[in-house]
């Protein structure tokens, strides 16, 4: 097998292993990454919500917030670890195919 | 290391926006000069390694949560400036259609995780595999220091962007405007976090990466590109 059929098959693999970074931290009861807070969760860890913040951080709203679909919040951990394995196929979709256009553009032909 | 809309002030944005430019620039037009059509693959398979890898969060128990971003891995493969250019691309998918990362921090964190990650890992790498032969057990060990060295230095700079923050935004009341922890707060947690959980992961993940490659195709390591 060639060596990047090899990589395509890894990357399947690692796709369909992804909810483990959603289920892990859960199991282990870790919260939000250092520095990644929600305007709510700020508010609970120094009583305030800066003013700056709060207006920057409505600036975006994702399509699909957090690797899930919109309004997901607080649905059950088998449906957002589905919502995560669509997040990392739709996500790796839409790199690859920009990547190999951006390398096309780029890259010189032999 | 993702850092989100509303924690950096915008003349922290734009600083890091105005870093990137010519760096994106350079970036294109090296990769014009050095990338092979037979590469782009690698290139795009090393870049959805790199986004989907950061999707596997690894918790520390009942604390916080961080990733490996295996970016030095590509620039091992096809250097520096391609991994720049795949690392960025990963990064914008995820802060527009996942709002992971924010779009304002959208400079800030490509120059961290997409210009100094890949930069530093991919000379470290090269310092310490020093002319070694690519099936060499030295250039497995290589990959992995320049993965843990490089996401360190990646963590340490996102600290100092959210530690300063306090010291140029307050209110005349005395809140803060954006990041409320300083300098004090956020370069040791952000580097003490990398340098005892998830440093090591980027190590691992890196070294193991690197080890297969160079067993099952090492013409991928000799055809790296150079500079």
């Amino acid at each position: 097998m060639k060596i990047i059929t090899k990589l395509w098959i890894g990357l399947g693999v690692l796709i369909l292993l992804s909810p483990l970074g959603l289920l892990l931290p859960d199991h282990f009861k870790a919260g939000a990454a250092w520095g990644e807070w929600s305007s709510g969760e700020i508010k609970g860890l120094v009583g305030y919500i800066p003013k700056g913040l709060e207006k920057l951080s409505s600036l975006w709203s994702a399509p699909m917030p957090d690797y899930a679909f919109k309004g997901w919040e607080g649905e059950s951990l088998t449906r957002l670890s589905f919502a995560y394995v669509i997040s990392a196929i739709l996500g790796i979709s839409l790199i690859v195919l920009l990547v190999i256009g951006i390398g096309r553009l780029l890259s010189k032909k032999e | 290391m993702h850092i989100p809309d509303g924690y950096l002030g915008p003349p922290t944005c734009g600083a890091l926006f105005a870093l990137m430019l010519p760096i994106w620039f350079a970036a294109s037009r090296i990769v014009k000069k050095t990338l092979k059509v037979k590469q782009v693959p690698i290139l795009a398979i090393g870049a959805a390694f790199s986004f989907v890898i950061m999707m596997f969060n690894v918790p520390i128990p009942c604390g916080t949560t961080g990733h490996a971003v295996g970016g030095v891995i590509v620039a091992i493969l096809l250097g520096p400036w391609a991994a720049c250019i795949a690392i960025t691309v990963a990064l914008v998918i995820q802060a527009l259609l996942f709002g992971d990362g924010g779009i304002t921090a959208l400079g800030a964190n490509c120059f961290n995780m997409a210009f100094l990650l890949p930069f530093t890992g991919y000379y470290i790498y090269k310092a310490v595999s020093f002319n070694t032969p690519v099936n060499s057990s030295r250039r497995v060990i290589a990959a992995g220091v320049a993965g843990y060295i490089a996401l360190n230095i990646a963590a340490g700079f996102t600290g100092f962007e959210f530690g300063i923050q306090p010291l140029l935004h307050k209110t005349a009341g005395g809140q803060a405007l954006y990041c409320p922890y300083g300098l004090n707060v956020a370069l040791p947690v952000m580097l003490g976090e990398h340098l005892f959980v998830f440093g090591w992961v980027e190590a691992i993940v890196t070294a193991l990466v690197i080890k297969y490659l160079i067993k099952t195709s090492p013409e991928l390591l000799n055809n790296s590109i150079k500079k």
